[in-house]
């Protein structure tokens, strides 16, 4: 089957979807590869990278949807491009289906499959394929890089001959995949990097990142991040109100904020209001993350950048991951590779749109004539990370009682243990005769005895503890050396045999334990 | 020489034989320990040799110096890896040697008994002991003798098993006649059946019956018995062939085997129960085999298995300052002990705090681990037991797990209806990142699928564990 990638139509769009490299990885499961003239030329490929790599290179766009069975893109299609869809074919592309029904009303009546990337459910096998995580990392990054670049002093603090350079002070807000790279990329420039989330348990993962978390004075049972897939949910009013508090209280503090907040499926909560963004020093930059969903904050304006009366620099732009295209290309095409190897398991080049497949399944918005979007809740909930039951601790007094009444278990076992062994002896005394006694007690002292040394051995030592009792159980020996002389030729024989044997067993048992013991050395 | 010398060396070869069992509380005091034990036997053989009842010296002699040259030579050519084959085909001698000891005082048994009253008074050794029995004393002997072949037929064809699994020479599965332990238990009444008939005639025919009996008891029974049981069973038939050796004791009237018996028996007793512990199964769950059936549908694992190859492991390993290394029966397995102790040397000399965590029931005999290591020369003071360490895996950079598995499987604490659930195991998965070196993806021996290799902080470092111990080495700088 042919895969093709087309020149990314939207204005502004660098990326493209496939390049030379994974072209390589993509005809290995049995592929040929197309690329329309220039698709790649704004993300530093070639048209002559691609030729080189084995990929065709196809004159126009409409030639190459036409020619393919796989198509696949960055941005959501246009309208043009979904007329272009043909019975049969799959389109892997973010899609965004939540707000276009006539997407894929389109899609249905072409009966073409369409993939979303964006649908790719957040489970641990589809990480390999998950754009959404891997376009936010880079938008995470590329924030800091914007700020810093309309930022007029360092991030990181320094003494100079010159006087003394204050670090910077970031605040992201929201630690999401974005969130987290982009106080990664803020810590390692130096920066002093706070971080708030509505999830308590990504502190963690925040203070793992060298920053610091923002904790609230609040005291409510945040709703566990698991149950919504990783996504962070709607919060209490109460909740939001300490939330701000504690912004307003940083603003005049920080000189940079980062803001990821989005909620899946609604507009972007304001969290950086009118008034924090008064009280910000002059000099100040907000990058607004969630601008496409309206943003953060109120004053941001999509895709532009504005600075207000106060001298804060506002940066709305949405297209973070396409001003890295290079990277972004790289790591997307990687996304849409995995899911291609997912589709051909058999590896010859034939998709198999495996519908039982929760990966596939929830990533597949339209399939064989019918609108599949939105799919059932996938079979097995992300990351559950179950809250922790705080132990229980004891009282000194508890601690007490529970020793005494552990103590007493123990006597009253032992005693009774004791009882028992006296009662079974003296009975065993009753009935055998004297000879028989002597030896018994013997053998109950023995017995005793090895109990009681037996708990002493150290447990690295029982490997040669195992190789000694089997050189001295060889003790049987004594037996056959007091039959051996007495007695027909049967006994003889028989007792010749058990000396041998008991031979071998007691010069290798004593040869093998002191070669171990020997080996067991200090540091 | 009178019996009164032989009685004294007794006394003194049975505490020589206490204290080097005691001896082994600590490795510097084994190595003496043993020595201990050396000279306790050679004074026993040597006060039985001119003591009452025996006779033909140099027979005696001559065979206990043949013997020797080739326990000498298996024991100095035994590679460490090999010690639980080693150690289950030693008890298989001990406890053929019990069943022919047992057989012969059966047979002068029976020619005392055929024995007129002057001829009685002719006769020396264990025959003159025999002689002046009574009657009751005659019937205790039948019994404590019948004990002794018995339990030590079972010790010979089970340790031969074992020995079989050990060694690779049979499968190592678990494998049942049809009928299973119906099969046992049928051999085990036929056993005491034969009992009752030997206790009432003297003949040697049920005599012969039960040991056909206890033979196939032996082997069954172990057959039933899966490769990870293993350290169990050894130290079972361990504690075997010490009360085959103490109940022969009873029949002869010889303190010393009895006491040396029961010392062996306790010790191997108390072996298998802290096998048993470490695995959190009961004695009697072991002995009959298999794995219990599970109480519902396992926990389903989700995620995928990561590999990585050895530069990143490498890189790890020069970032982390705190490792652990996890051993298990699959490091025994690829000979990897050297190249684990070289790669733990290498990481010492940077300062790094390397250490090992050490599970009861890695390998396949009790304390395994601990013996290649140590040939290896990894100092023993940075090897740790599983309740030493467990608590420090949470502030742990690295941790490698060698060729182990289900000890390492956090099922046992997170899904009850695990076969391994509430099995003590080595929390791994705390530390900051897991390397787990396998050979490939399959289950470990009990067929668990280990949710360990899914998670988001464990690697699979796939190749086999020598190679791959090889391949971090030049890559550590």
């Amino acid at each position: 089957m042919k895969f093709g990638v087309p020149k990314e139509v939207f204005e502004g769009e660098a990326r493209v979807a496939l390049t030379p490299e994974s072209a390589k990885q993509l005809q290995k499961l049995g592929y040929d590869c197309a690329v329309e003239t220039g698709a790649g030329v704004l993300a530093g490929f070639s048209d002559k990278d691609y030729a080189e790599a084995g990929v065709e290179v196809i004159k126009t766009a409409a030639a190459l949807w036409k020619d393919c069975d796989i198509v696949a893109k960055v941005r959501q299609p246009s309208e043009t491009e979904m007329k272009r869809l043909k019975s049969g074919q799959t389109l892997i592309s973010f899609f965004n289906p939540g707000a276009n029904e006539a997407g894929m009303e389109m899609a249905k009546s072409k009966g073409a499959n369409v993939i979303a990337m964006e649908m790719v459910p957040r489970i641990s096998r589809a990480q390999k394929m998950d754009a959404l995580s891997s376009m936010a990392n880079i938008a995470g990054y590329r924030a800091v890089i914007e700020a810093s670049n309309n930022f007029g002093r360092f991030f990181t603090g320094q003494i100079t001959a010159a006087g003394k350079v204050p670090p910077a002070k970031v605040l992201v807000v929201g630690a999401g995949v974005a969130g987290l790279a982009a106080i990664g990329t803020s810590t390692s420039l130096g920066a002093i990097t706070y971080a708030f989330d509505v999830r308590p348990e990504v502190a963690e993962q925040v203070e793992s990142m060298g920053a610091q978390f923002v904790y609230l004075d609040f005291e409510e049972e945040q709703q566990d991040g698991a149950a919504t897939g990783g996504y962070a949910s709607v919060s209490s009013p109460e909740f939001r109100e300490a939330q701000l508090a504690k912004f307003r209280e940083l603003a005049p503090e920080v000189d940079i904020v980062i803001t990821t907040a989005l909620i899946p499926n609604r507009e972007a909560p304001e969290l950086w209001t009118e008034d924090m963004v008064a009280a910000m020093k002059p000099g100040s930059v907000i990058v607004d993350l969630a601008a496409e969903k309206g943003g953060n904050c109120k004053l941001t304006k999509m895709d532009e950048k504005i600075v207000t009366e106060n001298g804060v620099t506002i940066i709305g732009y949405t297209d973070f991951p396409s001003r890295m295209a290079a990277q972004a290309s790289t790591l997307y095409s990687t996304n849409i590779r995995h899911m291609m190897t997912d589709l051909t398991p058999e590896k010859d080049g034939q998709i198999v749109h495996n519908m039982e497949d929760d990966v596939i399944r929830g990533a597949t918005v339209t399939y064989a004539g019918e609108i599949t979007f939105p799919p059932p809740p996938p079979k097995i909930k992300a990351i559950a990370a179950k809250p922790k039951e705080a132990a229980k601790v004891l009282t000194a007094e508890e601690k007490r009682a529970a020793e005494t009444a552990a103590f007493k278990a123990q006597t009253k076992q032992q005693v009774t243990l004791m009882a028992i062994g006296a009662v079974l002896l003296l009975g065993v005394g009753l009935v055998a005769p004297a000879s028989f006694m002597q030896h018994f007690i013997v053998f109950v002292l023995s017995v005793f005895i090895g109990f009681q040394v037996i708990w002493n051995v150290s447990h690295s030592l029982h490997t040669p503890l195992m190789a000694v009792t089997n050189a001295i159980s060889s003790i049987i020996i004594l037996g056959a050396l007091m039959q051996i002389g007495s007695g027909s030729w049967l006994v003889i024989v028989l007792g010749a045999l058990s000396v041998f044997m008991a031979g071998i067993n007691i010069f290798g048992g004593f040869m093998v334990t002191r070669r171990m013991l020997a080996m067991f050395q200090k540091s | 020489m009178e019996y009164g010398f032989t009685t004294a060396a007794y006394v003194v070869a049975a505490v020589l034989f206490i204290l080097s069992l005691g001896g082994l509380s600590g490795q510097e005091s084994a190595k003496r320990a043993v020595w201990y034990g050396i000279v306790g036997m050679a004074l026993a053989v040597f006060a039985t040799l001119i003591g009452p009842g025996s006779g033909l010296w140099l027979l005696s002699l001559v065979l206990i110096a043949g013997g020797g040259i080739i326990g000498w030579m298996v024991a100095t050519k035994v590679e460490m890896t090999e010690m639980p084959q080693l150690v289950a085909a030693m008890h298989s001698l001990v406890g053929l040697a019990a069943v022919f000891v047992g057989f012969n005082a059966h047979f002068e048994a029976s020619n005392v008994a055929g024995l007129d009253a002057a001829a009685r008074d002719g006769l020396d050794g264990f025959a003159a002991l025999l002689a002046h029995k009574t009657l009751v004393e005659l019937n205790i002997l039948k019994v404590e003798l019948f004990l002794g072949i018995f339990i030590g037929a079972v010790t010979f064809t089970g340790s031969i098993v074992a020995f079989g699994k050990l060694a690779g020479k049979l499968n190592s599965k678990a494998t049942k006649l049809p009928g299973g332990h119906m099969l046992n238990a049928a051999a085990a009444a036929i056993s005491v059946l034969s009992l009752i008939w030997y206790f009432n005639t003297g003949g040697f025919l049920p005599l012969a019956i039960m040991t056909l009996m206890a033979l196939f008891i032996g082997y069954h029974l172990i057959m039933g018995i899966g490769g990870a049981d293993m350290p169990v069973v050894v130290s079972m038939l361990n504690s075997y062939s010490g009360w085959a050796a103490a109940a022969i004791g009873f029949s002869l009237g010889n303190d010393l085997l009895i006491v040396v018996g029961a010392l062996v028996g306790s010790s191997g007793a108390i072996l298998s129960y802290i096998m048993c512990k470490a695995m959190n199964r009961s004695f009697v769950s072991v002995i009959l085999g298999g794995f219990g059936g599970t109480t519902g549908p396992a926990m389903e694992v989700e995620g995928e298995q990561i590999a990585i190859d050895a530069d990143g492991v490498a890189t790890a390993l020069n970032e982390a300052d705190s490792v652990i290394i996890v051993p298990g029966y699959g490091m025994a397995v690829a000979q990897a002990q050297a190249a684990v102790s070289e790669l733990t040397n290498k990481l010492r000399s940077k300062g790094k705090n390397v250490r090992f965590a050490i599970h009861p029931v890695a390998g396949r005999l009790p304390g395994h681990m601990n013996v290649l290591l140590a040939e290896a020369k990894v100092p023993y003071d940075i090897v740790m037991e599983m309740d030493e360490i467990n608590e420090d895996f949470p502030d742990t950079d690295v941790v490698i797990v060698i060729g182990s598995n289900d000890i390492v499987n956090p099922a046992a604490q997170e899904d009850p209806n695990s076969p391994i659930a509430g099995m003590p195991v080595l929390e791994v998965w705390k530390a900051k990142q897991v390397f787990v070196s396998k050979r490939g993806q399959g289950t470990g021996y009990s067929g668990i699928e280990n949710p360990l290799f899914y998670k988001e902080n464990t690697r699979m470092f796939y190749g086999d564990a020598k190679d791959s111990m090889n391949a971090l080495l030049p890559k550590l700088d």
